[in-house]
Protein backbone atom coordinates (compact mmCIF):
# COMPACT_ATOMS: atom_id res chain seq x y z
CA UNK A 1 0.00 0.00 0.00
CA UNK A 2 2.63 2.50 1.46
CA UNK A 3 4.71 1.68 -1.82
CA UNK A 4 1.79 2.63 -4.38
CA UNK A 5 1.06 5.63 -2.85
CA UNK A 6 4.89 6.40 -2.93
CA UNK A 7 4.67 5.40 -6.44
CA UNK A 8 1.77 7.76 -7.13
CA UNK A 9 3.16 10.56 -5.67
CA UNK A 10 6.72 10.02 -7.76
CA UNK A 11 4.40 9.62 -11.03
CA UNK A 12 3.06 13.22 -9.78
CA UNK A 13 6.15 14.90 -8.81
CA UNK A 14 8.04 13.52 -12.11
CA UNK A 15 6.49 16.06 -14.71
CA UNK A 16 7.88 18.99 -12.69
CA UNK A 17 10.86 18.24 -14.17
CA UNK A 18 9.97 18.65 -17.50
CA UNK A 19 11.79 20.59 -19.22
CA UNK A 20 9.97 23.45 -20.68
CA UNK A 21 10.55 24.54 -24.48
CA UNK A 22 12.30 27.96 -24.51
CA UNK A 23 10.46 30.41 -26.53
CA UNK A 24 13.07 33.16 -27.46
CA UNK A 25 10.68 36.10 -28.57
CA UNK A 26 13.01 38.47 -28.50
CA UNK A 27 15.38 38.10 -31.48
CA UNK A 28 18.98 39.51 -30.94
CA UNK A 29 18.27 43.44 -31.12
CA UNK A 30 21.65 43.63 -33.22
CA UNK A 31 20.48 40.85 -35.24
CA UNK A 32 23.23 40.30 -38.11
CA UNK A 33 24.06 36.94 -40.08
CA UNK A 34 25.27 34.22 -39.07
CA UNK A 35 28.24 32.55 -40.97
CA UNK A 36 27.47 29.58 -43.23
CA UNK A 37 29.73 27.52 -45.37
CA UNK A 38 27.27 25.66 -47.27
CA UNK A 39 28.00 23.06 -50.39
CA UNK A 40 25.73 23.06 -53.12
CA UNK A 41 26.92 20.23 -54.62
CA UNK A 42 27.34 16.97 -52.79
CA UNK A 43 30.96 16.27 -55.03
CA UNK A 44 34.15 17.31 -54.03
CA UNK A 45 37.74 15.89 -55.03
CA UNK A 46 39.05 13.42 -53.32
CA UNK A 47 37.14 10.93 -50.99
CA UNK A 48 35.60 12.98 -48.22
CA UNK A 49 32.72 15.19 -49.59
CA UNK A 50 32.63 19.07 -49.62
CA UNK A 51 33.94 20.77 -46.80
CA UNK A 52 31.37 22.72 -44.78
CA UNK A 53 31.20 24.63 -41.91
CA UNK A 54 28.13 25.65 -40.09
CA UNK A 55 27.23 28.07 -36.99
CA UNK A 56 24.95 25.58 -34.97
CA UNK A 57 22.15 27.53 -34.57
CA UNK A 58 20.26 24.27 -36.44
CA UNK A 59 19.36 22.89 -33.38
CA UNK A 60 18.12 25.80 -32.19
CA UNK A 61 15.39 26.08 -34.55
CA UNK A 62 14.76 23.02 -35.87
CA UNK A 63 13.67 21.24 -32.68
CA UNK A 64 11.47 24.14 -31.20
CA UNK A 65 7.86 24.13 -31.76
CA UNK A 66 7.23 27.92 -31.40
CA UNK A 67 9.89 28.78 -34.10
CA UNK A 68 8.16 26.00 -36.68
CA UNK A 69 5.12 27.25 -36.19
CA UNK A 70 6.05 30.61 -36.62
CA UNK A 71 7.87 29.64 -39.68
CA UNK A 72 4.60 28.29 -41.12
CA UNK A 73 2.52 31.41 -40.64
CA UNK A 74 5.77 32.89 -42.30
CA UNK A 75 5.54 30.92 -44.78
CA UNK A 76 2.21 32.20 -45.89
CA UNK A 77 2.51 35.88 -44.72
CA UNK A 78 5.74 36.06 -47.02
CA UNK A 79 4.26 34.72 -49.87
CA UNK A 80 6.35 31.55 -50.32
CA UNK A 81 3.01 30.11 -51.16
CA UNK A 82 2.85 32.38 -54.20
CA UNK A 83 5.65 30.30 -56.02
CA UNK A 84 6.01 27.05 -54.16
CA UNK A 85 2.27 26.49 -52.92
CA UNK A 86 1.55 24.34 -50.07
CA UNK A 87 4.98 22.82 -51.10
CA UNK A 88 3.73 20.84 -53.81
CA UNK A 89 5.33 23.54 -56.32
CA UNK A 90 4.01 25.47 -58.52
CA UNK A 91 5.72 28.08 -60.61
CA UNK A 92 8.55 26.79 -57.70
CA UNK A 93 10.26 23.62 -57.36
CA UNK A 94 7.80 21.25 -55.08
CA UNK A 95 9.51 21.53 -51.21
CA UNK A 96 7.57 18.66 -49.75
CA UNK A 97 9.23 16.03 -51.65
CA UNK A 98 13.16 14.31 -51.38
CA UNK A 99 15.01 16.54 -54.15
CA UNK A 100 17.02 19.05 -53.04
CA UNK A 101 18.70 21.44 -56.15
CA UNK A 102 20.68 23.52 -53.96
CA UNK A 103 20.85 21.21 -50.72
CA UNK A 104 18.44 20.27 -47.96
CA UNK A 105 20.31 20.89 -45.28
CA UNK A 106 18.49 23.99 -43.10
CA UNK A 107 21.92 26.12 -43.77
CA UNK A 108 21.53 25.54 -47.49
CA UNK A 109 17.82 26.27 -47.42
CA UNK A 110 18.88 29.74 -45.30
CA UNK A 111 21.28 30.23 -47.83
CA UNK A 112 18.48 29.62 -50.79
CA UNK A 113 16.74 32.51 -48.70
CA UNK A 114 18.93 35.16 -48.44
CA UNK A 115 20.90 35.28 -51.53
CA UNK A 116 18.05 33.57 -53.86
CA UNK A 117 18.73 31.35 -56.65
CA UNK A 118 18.83 31.26 -59.98
CA UNK A 119 15.45 31.03 -62.21
CA UNK A 120 13.61 33.19 -60.51
CA UNK A 121 13.95 32.15 -56.27
CA UNK A 122 14.72 36.06 -54.66
CA UNK A 123 17.00 37.08 -52.83
CA UNK A 124 15.22 38.47 -49.28
CA UNK A 125 18.07 39.67 -47.69
CA UNK A 126 17.81 42.78 -45.36
CA UNK A 127 13.41 41.68 -46.37
CA UNK A 128 12.84 39.34 -44.03
CA UNK A 129 15.33 39.59 -40.49
CA UNK A 130 17.68 36.67 -40.55
CA UNK A 131 15.70 34.89 -37.95
CA UNK A 132 12.53 34.84 -39.41
CA UNK A 133 14.82 33.16 -42.11
CA UNK A 134 15.59 30.40 -40.16
CA UNK A 135 12.09 29.90 -38.78
CA UNK A 136 11.15 29.94 -42.20
CA UNK A 137 13.85 27.35 -43.54
CA UNK A 138 12.76 25.12 -40.23
CA UNK A 139 9.27 24.86 -41.42
CA UNK A 140 10.58 24.08 -45.11
CA UNK A 141 12.16 21.14 -43.56
CA UNK A 142 9.34 20.43 -41.36
CA UNK A 143 7.33 19.81 -44.61
CA UNK A 144 8.95 16.89 -45.66
CA UNK A 145 9.50 15.39 -42.16
CA UNK A 146 12.91 16.42 -41.37
CA UNK A 147 12.60 17.54 -38.14
CA UNK A 148 11.67 15.80 -34.91
CA UNK A 149 7.63 14.93 -34.63
CA UNK A 150 7.13 16.16 -30.96
CA UNK A 151 8.10 19.44 -32.46
CA UNK A 152 6.52 20.08 -35.93
CA UNK A 153 3.63 21.88 -36.29
CA UNK A 154 0.16 19.77 -35.51
CA UNK A 155 -3.40 20.13 -38.48
CA UNK A 156 -4.53 23.29 -39.31
CA UNK A 157 -8.22 24.59 -38.52
CA UNK A 158 -9.04 25.13 -42.22
CA UNK A 159 -8.69 22.31 -44.98
CA UNK A 160 -5.20 21.42 -46.28
CA UNK A 161 -4.31 19.70 -48.81
CA UNK A 162 -1.72 17.43 -46.83
CA UNK A 163 -0.91 15.63 -43.65
CA UNK A 164 -0.03 17.96 -41.34
CA UNK A 165 3.57 18.38 -40.76
CA UNK A 166 4.01 16.21 -37.37
CA UNK A 167 2.43 13.39 -39.46
CA UNK A 168 4.20 13.48 -42.22
CA UNK A 169 6.75 10.79 -43.14
CA UNK A 170 10.33 11.10 -43.12
CA UNK A 171 11.86 11.77 -46.37
CA UNK A 172 16.06 12.42 -45.81
CA UNK A 173 17.18 15.10 -48.86
CA UNK A 174 18.66 13.86 -51.90
CA UNK A 175 20.75 16.34 -53.59
CA UNK A 176 19.81 16.88 -57.01
CA UNK A 177 16.27 17.63 -58.78
CA UNK A 178 14.96 18.85 -61.60
CA UNK A 179 15.77 22.55 -62.19
CA UNK A 180 12.14 24.97 -61.85
CA UNK A 181 10.82 25.24 -65.29
CA UNK A 182 12.30 28.08 -67.95
CA UNK B 1 -6.42 64.34 1.55
CA UNK B 2 -3.04 64.37 -0.04
CA UNK B 3 -4.10 60.36 -1.29
CA UNK B 4 -7.28 61.65 -2.40
CA UNK B 5 -5.65 64.43 -4.80
CA UNK B 6 -3.30 61.80 -5.83
CA UNK B 7 -6.26 59.31 -6.52
CA UNK B 8 -8.09 62.47 -8.24
CA UNK B 9 -5.59 63.40 -10.58
CA UNK B 10 -5.43 60.62 -13.15
CA UNK B 11 -9.09 60.96 -13.63
CA UNK B 12 -9.02 64.91 -14.12
CA UNK B 13 -5.89 63.89 -16.34
CA UNK B 14 -9.06 61.81 -18.48
CA UNK B 15 -11.53 65.01 -18.54
CA UNK B 16 -8.88 67.15 -19.43
CA UNK B 17 -7.72 64.62 -22.70
CA UNK B 18 -11.14 64.69 -23.64
CA UNK B 19 -10.96 60.93 -23.56
CA UNK B 20 -13.57 58.68 -21.58
CA UNK B 21 -12.30 55.59 -19.57
CA UNK B 22 -14.15 52.98 -20.34
CA UNK B 23 -16.70 52.21 -18.37
CA UNK B 24 -20.22 50.01 -18.49
CA UNK B 25 -21.81 52.61 -16.29
CA UNK B 26 -20.94 55.56 -18.43
CA UNK B 27 -23.74 54.82 -21.43
CA UNK B 28 -23.15 56.76 -24.46
CA UNK B 29 -25.74 55.50 -26.41
CA UNK B 30 -29.16 53.73 -26.94
CA UNK B 31 -27.96 50.14 -27.02
CA UNK B 32 -25.27 50.62 -23.83
CA UNK B 33 -28.23 52.87 -22.45
CA UNK B 34 -30.18 49.48 -22.81
CA UNK B 35 -27.46 47.53 -20.78
CA UNK B 36 -26.83 50.04 -18.25
CA UNK B 37 -30.77 50.33 -17.46
CA UNK B 38 -30.57 46.61 -16.90
CA UNK B 39 -27.71 46.47 -14.85
CA UNK B 40 -29.21 48.94 -12.29
CA UNK B 41 -32.54 47.32 -12.29
CA UNK B 42 -30.70 43.41 -11.44
CA UNK B 43 -28.80 45.65 -9.14
CA UNK B 44 -31.62 47.26 -7.12
CA UNK B 45 -34.56 44.34 -7.78
CA UNK B 46 -31.74 41.76 -5.76
CA UNK B 47 -30.37 43.92 -4.02
CA UNK B 48 -33.62 44.61 -2.23
CA UNK B 49 -34.05 40.96 -2.13
CA UNK B 50 -31.01 40.23 -0.72
CA UNK B 51 -31.30 43.08 2.18
CA UNK B 52 -34.82 41.53 3.41
CA UNK B 53 -33.92 38.03 3.82
CA UNK B 54 -30.72 38.95 5.68
CA UNK B 55 -33.21 41.34 8.14
CA UNK B 56 -35.33 38.35 8.22
CA UNK B 57 -32.59 36.09 9.36
CA UNK B 58 -31.26 38.59 11.61
CA UNK B 59 -34.63 38.95 13.45
CA UNK B 60 -35.20 34.55 13.29
CA UNK B 61 -31.95 34.73 15.50
CA UNK B 62 -32.70 37.51 17.52
CA UNK B 63 -35.98 37.19 18.68
CA UNK B 64 -36.33 34.35 21.53
CA UNK B 65 -39.48 31.94 21.46
CA UNK B 66 -41.62 31.61 24.45
CA UNK B 67 -40.66 28.40 25.92
CA UNK B 68 -43.08 25.30 24.84
CA UNK B 69 -44.29 23.02 27.80
CA UNK B 70 -44.48 20.28 25.18
CA UNK B 71 -42.20 19.84 22.30
CA UNK B 72 -44.24 17.82 19.89
CA UNK B 73 -47.61 19.87 20.57
CA UNK B 74 -49.46 20.78 16.73
CA UNK B 75 -50.77 24.11 16.50
CA UNK B 76 -53.06 24.13 13.45
CA UNK B 77 -53.78 27.35 12.83
CA UNK B 78 -50.26 28.08 12.82
CA UNK B 79 -49.10 25.93 10.66
CA UNK B 80 -51.38 27.17 8.36
CA UNK B 81 -50.03 30.19 8.55
CA UNK B 82 -46.06 29.54 8.06
CA UNK B 83 -47.75 27.61 4.87
CA UNK B 84 -49.60 30.57 3.47
CA UNK B 85 -46.22 32.96 4.18
CA UNK B 86 -43.54 30.17 2.32
CA UNK B 87 -46.40 29.45 -0.52
CA UNK B 88 -46.62 33.20 -0.92
CA UNK B 89 -42.71 33.58 -0.52
CA UNK B 90 -42.11 30.57 -2.92
CA UNK B 91 -44.54 32.19 -5.86
CA UNK B 92 -43.14 36.17 -5.64
CA UNK B 93 -39.38 34.40 -6.42
CA UNK B 94 -41.21 32.62 -9.22
CA UNK B 95 -42.41 35.94 -10.20
CA UNK B 96 -39.84 37.93 -9.63
CA UNK B 97 -37.39 35.58 -11.97
CA UNK B 98 -40.20 35.74 -14.49
CA UNK B 99 -40.63 39.63 -14.46
CA UNK B 100 -36.65 39.94 -14.87
CA UNK B 101 -36.33 37.61 -17.34
CA UNK B 102 -38.69 39.31 -19.83
CA UNK B 103 -37.55 42.38 -19.29
CA UNK B 104 -34.21 40.96 -20.03
CA UNK B 105 -35.47 39.84 -23.19
CA UNK B 106 -37.11 42.82 -24.31
CA UNK B 107 -33.57 44.45 -23.69
CA UNK B 108 -32.16 41.82 -25.82
CA UNK B 109 -34.27 42.45 -28.47
CA UNK B 110 -34.58 46.25 -28.26
CA UNK B 111 -30.01 45.60 -28.75
CA UNK B 112 -30.47 43.34 -31.81
CA UNK B 113 -33.13 45.74 -33.33
CA UNK B 114 -32.09 46.04 -37.18
CA UNK B 115 -32.21 49.72 -38.35
CA UNK B 116 -31.27 51.05 -41.68
CA UNK B 117 -27.32 51.78 -41.32
CA UNK B 118 -25.12 54.84 -42.49
CA UNK B 119 -21.69 53.41 -42.39
CA UNK B 120 -20.97 49.63 -42.63
CA UNK B 121 -17.50 48.85 -41.30
CA UNK B 122 -15.74 45.36 -41.15
CA UNK B 123 -13.57 44.81 -38.30
CA UNK B 124 -10.91 41.77 -38.72
CA UNK B 125 -9.78 40.91 -35.58
CA UNK B 126 -5.91 39.87 -35.49
CA UNK B 127 -3.15 39.12 -32.71
CA UNK B 128 -2.90 41.71 -31.43
CA UNK B 129 -4.81 44.74 -33.36
CA UNK B 130 -7.90 45.87 -35.22
CA UNK B 131 -8.04 45.59 -39.12
CA UNK B 132 -10.80 48.07 -39.83
CA UNK B 133 -12.48 48.24 -43.43
CA UNK B 134 -15.11 51.03 -44.35
CA UNK B 135 -16.94 49.13 -46.89
CA UNK B 136 -19.30 51.69 -49.55
CA UNK B 137 -20.83 50.30 -52.53
CA UNK B 138 -18.56 52.30 -54.12
CA UNK B 139 -15.44 50.25 -53.79
CA UNK B 140 -13.01 53.32 -54.97
CA UNK B 141 -14.54 54.74 -51.54
CA UNK B 142 -13.82 51.79 -49.81
CA UNK B 143 -10.19 51.71 -47.65
CA UNK B 144 -8.43 50.30 -45.12
CA UNK B 145 -7.06 51.77 -41.53
CA UNK B 146 -6.31 50.41 -38.41
CA UNK B 147 -7.20 50.04 -34.71
CA UNK B 148 -9.57 53.33 -34.78
CA UNK B 149 -12.91 53.55 -35.50
CA UNK B 150 -14.32 57.27 -36.68
CA UNK B 151 -18.21 57.43 -36.30
CA UNK B 152 -20.86 60.33 -37.35
CA UNK B 153 -22.73 60.90 -34.25
CA UNK B 154 -26.15 59.60 -33.70
CA UNK B 155 -26.11 57.61 -37.30
CA UNK B 156 -26.49 53.94 -36.80
CA UNK B 157 -23.49 51.79 -37.41
CA UNK B 158 -23.20 47.89 -38.90
CA UNK B 159 -20.02 46.55 -37.74
CA UNK B 160 -19.01 42.96 -39.71
CA UNK B 161 -16.84 41.06 -37.44
CA UNK B 162 -14.39 38.49 -37.79
CA UNK B 163 -10.99 36.90 -37.38
CA UNK B 164 -7.86 36.21 -39.36
CA UNK B 165 -6.71 33.66 -36.26
CA UNK B 166 -8.12 32.68 -33.12
CA UNK B 167 -11.71 34.05 -31.19
CA UNK B 168 -11.17 37.80 -29.95
CA UNK B 169 -14.01 39.71 -28.71
CA UNK B 170 -14.81 43.57 -29.86
CA UNK B 171 -16.08 45.56 -26.47
CA UNK B 172 -16.42 49.16 -26.56
CA UNK B 173 -18.72 49.82 -23.18
CA UNK B 174 -19.54 53.24 -23.69
CA UNK B 175 -21.78 51.97 -26.32
CA UNK B 176 -22.49 48.28 -26.41
CA UNK B 177 -21.89 44.52 -25.16
CA UNK B 178 -19.48 42.05 -26.05
CA UNK B 179 -19.77 40.63 -29.83
CA UNK B 180 -17.02 37.68 -30.38
CA UNK B 181 -15.19 37.55 -33.80
CA UNK B 182 -14.43 34.34 -35.10
CA UNK B 183 -12.57 32.92 -37.86
CA UNK B 184 -14.81 31.61 -41.34
CA UNK B 185 -17.75 33.40 -39.85
CA UNK B 186 -19.31 36.81 -39.63
CA UNK B 187 -20.86 38.44 -36.50
CA UNK B 188 -22.93 41.69 -36.75
CA UNK B 189 -22.89 44.73 -34.21
CA UNK B 190 -24.88 47.97 -34.04
CA UNK B 191 -24.17 50.92 -32.00
CA UNK B 192 -25.36 54.79 -32.03
CA UNK B 193 -22.85 57.10 -30.37
CA UNK B 194 -25.57 59.24 -28.69
CA UNK B 195 -22.75 62.58 -27.98
CA UNK B 196 -19.57 63.52 -29.58
CA UNK B 197 -16.57 61.89 -28.09
CA UNK B 198 -13.52 59.46 -27.63
CA UNK B 199 -14.67 55.74 -26.46
CA UNK B 200 -12.01 53.02 -25.87
CA UNK B 201 -13.02 49.70 -26.19
CA UNK B 202 -10.51 46.35 -26.07
CA UNK B 203 -10.69 42.56 -26.89
CA UNK B 204 -12.47 40.35 -24.43
CA UNK B 205 -11.88 37.29 -25.40
CA UNK B 206 -8.31 36.64 -23.90
CA UNK B 207 -6.29 35.57 -27.24
CA UNK B 208 -2.57 34.83 -26.58
CA UNK B 209 0.23 37.04 -24.71
CA UNK B 210 -0.21 40.68 -25.96
CA UNK B 211 -4.27 40.17 -25.17
CA UNK B 212 -4.34 43.08 -23.00
CA UNK B 213 -2.52 45.11 -25.15
CA UNK B 214 -5.46 44.97 -28.07
CA UNK B 215 -7.02 47.99 -27.21
CA UNK B 216 -9.04 50.06 -30.19
CA UNK B 217 -10.50 53.59 -30.14
CA UNK B 218 -13.75 54.78 -31.37
CA UNK B 219 -14.38 58.32 -32.51
CA UNK B 220 -17.67 59.63 -32.48
CA UNK B 221 -17.52 63.15 -34.25
CA UNK B 222 -20.27 65.61 -36.13
CA UNK B 223 -21.37 64.22 -40.07
CA UNK B 224 -19.71 66.99 -41.09
CA UNK B 225 -15.98 65.76 -39.46
CA UNK B 226 -16.68 62.68 -40.36
CA UNK B 227 -17.02 62.96 -43.91
CA UNK B 228 -14.05 64.98 -44.04
CA UNK B 229 -11.85 62.49 -41.95
CA UNK B 230 -13.49 59.78 -44.55
CA UNK B 231 -11.89 62.25 -47.44
CA UNK B 232 -8.55 62.55 -46.34
CA UNK B 233 -8.32 59.06 -45.29
CA UNK B 234 -9.68 57.63 -48.60
CA UNK B 235 -6.69 59.85 -50.31
CA UNK B 236 -3.41 57.85 -51.17
CA UNK B 237 -0.47 59.52 -48.77
CA UNK B 238 1.10 62.50 -49.88
CA UNK B 239 5.28 62.03 -51.10
CA UNK B 240 6.95 63.86 -48.50
CA UNK B 241 8.34 67.33 -49.24
CA UNK B 242 11.00 68.05 -47.18
CA UNK B 243 14.59 66.13 -47.34
CA UNK B 244 14.57 64.26 -44.23
CA UNK B 245 10.91 62.81 -44.67
CA UNK B 246 11.80 61.87 -48.17
CA UNK B 247 15.06 59.93 -46.67
CA UNK B 248 12.53 57.84 -44.37
CA UNK B 249 10.27 56.87 -47.18
CA UNK B 250 13.54 55.48 -49.05
CA UNK B 251 14.16 53.70 -45.86
CA UNK B 252 11.20 52.26 -45.43
CA UNK B 253 10.73 50.73 -49.12
CA UNK B 254 13.99 49.22 -48.57
CA UNK B 255 13.34 48.17 -45.44
CA UNK B 256 11.45 44.68 -44.44
CA UNK B 257 8.54 47.40 -43.42
CA UNK B 258 7.06 46.74 -46.89
CA UNK B 259 6.72 42.91 -46.86
CA UNK B 260 3.80 43.48 -44.32
CA UNK B 261 2.93 47.40 -43.66
CA UNK B 262 1.53 49.09 -47.13
CA UNK B 263 1.60 52.54 -47.35
CA UNK B 264 -1.18 53.19 -50.46
CA UNK B 265 0.62 55.74 -53.07
CA UNK B 266 4.11 54.29 -52.58
CA UNK B 267 4.85 50.68 -54.21
CA UNK B 268 4.56 49.03 -50.32
CA UNK B 269 1.22 46.67 -50.38
CA UNK B 270 1.83 44.02 -47.46
CA UNK B 271 -1.22 42.82 -45.99
CA UNK B 272 -0.43 40.85 -42.84
CA UNK B 273 0.19 44.36 -40.63
CA UNK B 274 -1.81 47.48 -40.54
CA UNK B 275 -2.01 49.62 -42.94
CA UNK B 276 0.23 53.16 -42.60
CA UNK B 277 -1.05 55.11 -45.14
CA UNK B 278 -2.19 58.11 -42.79
CA UNK B 279 -0.94 56.40 -39.39
CA UNK B 280 0.34 60.28 -38.44
CA UNK B 281 -3.27 60.79 -37.67
CA UNK B 282 -4.23 58.36 -35.62
CA UNK B 283 -4.04 58.83 -31.76
CA UNK B 284 -2.73 55.65 -30.63
CA UNK B 285 0.35 53.17 -31.55
CA UNK B 286 0.35 49.56 -31.62
CA UNK B 287 -3.06 48.64 -31.11
CA UNK B 288 -3.90 51.60 -27.92
CA UNK B 289 -0.46 50.63 -26.33
CA UNK B 290 1.91 53.58 -27.15
CA UNK B 291 0.18 57.74 -27.36
CA UNK B 292 1.54 58.65 -30.95
CA UNK B 293 4.38 60.76 -30.76
CA UNK B 294 8.02 60.42 -33.24
CA UNK B 295 9.96 59.65 -30.25
CA UNK B 296 7.29 56.37 -29.46
CA UNK B 297 7.27 55.44 -33.20
CA UNK B 298 10.97 55.48 -33.19
CA UNK B 299 11.18 53.31 -29.99
CA UNK B 300 8.38 50.83 -31.46
CA UNK B 301 10.33 50.28 -34.40
CA UNK B 302 13.75 49.54 -32.16
CA UNK B 303 12.07 47.44 -30.14
CA UNK B 304 8.58 46.07 -30.25
CA UNK B 305 9.46 43.38 -28.42
CA UNK B 306 10.53 45.26 -25.80
CA UNK B 307 6.59 47.37 -25.62
CA UNK B 308 4.47 44.15 -26.63
CA UNK B 309 6.48 40.80 -26.12
CA UNK B 310 5.45 37.94 -28.57
CA UNK B 311 4.49 40.75 -30.89
CA UNK B 312 4.68 39.81 -34.61
CA UNK B 313 6.62 42.69 -35.57
CA UNK B 314 10.03 41.47 -36.29
CA UNK B 315 13.05 43.66 -34.81
CA UNK B 316 15.21 44.96 -37.60
CA UNK B 317 18.64 46.09 -38.52
CA UNK B 318 18.43 49.69 -39.21
CA UNK B 319 20.63 52.30 -39.03
CA UNK B 320 19.95 55.64 -36.55
CA UNK B 321 19.98 58.29 -38.86
CA UNK B 322 17.70 55.56 -40.96
CA UNK B 323 15.54 55.49 -37.53
CA UNK B 324 14.89 59.22 -37.28
CA UNK B 325 14.40 59.83 -40.77
CA UNK B 326 11.61 56.82 -40.40
CA UNK B 327 10.38 58.20 -37.66
CA UNK B 328 9.89 61.41 -38.75
CA UNK B 329 8.04 60.48 -42.35
CA UNK B 330 5.35 57.80 -40.19
CA UNK B 331 4.67 60.92 -38.05
CA UNK B 332 3.96 62.85 -41.20
CA UNK B 333 1.55 60.51 -42.97
CA UNK B 334 -1.44 62.10 -42.08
Amino acid sequence: MRARASLLLLALIAPAGCQREERNYRADPVATESVEKVALAPLSPGPSGPVTETSGKAKEYENNAYHLSQGKTLYKWMNCVGCHANGGGGSGPALIDDLWIYGGSIENIVHTIREGRPNGMPSFRGKIPDDQIWEIAAYVRSMSGNVPKDAAPGRDDAMHPRPAENRTPESPPVSGGAPPPQ
Amino acid sequence: MRRLGRLALPLIGFALAGCRWQSVLDPQGPQANELAWLFWLFTWVLGAIWLAVMIALVLALVRRRPPRTDPLAVDPAQDRRYTAVVTGLAIATGVVVLVLTGLSYVSQRNLFRVEEEAVTIRVTGRQWWWEVRYEEADASRSFTTANEIHIPVGKPVKIKLSSADVIHSFWVPSLMGKQDLIKGQENDIRLVADRPGIYRGQCAEFCGLQHAHMGILVVAEPEGDFDRWRDAQIKPAEPPGDPERQKGEAAFLAQPCIMCHSVRGTPAGGKVAPDLTHIGGRRYLAAGTLPMSRGNLAAWIVDPHGIKPGVNMPTIKLHPDDLNALAAYLEGLK
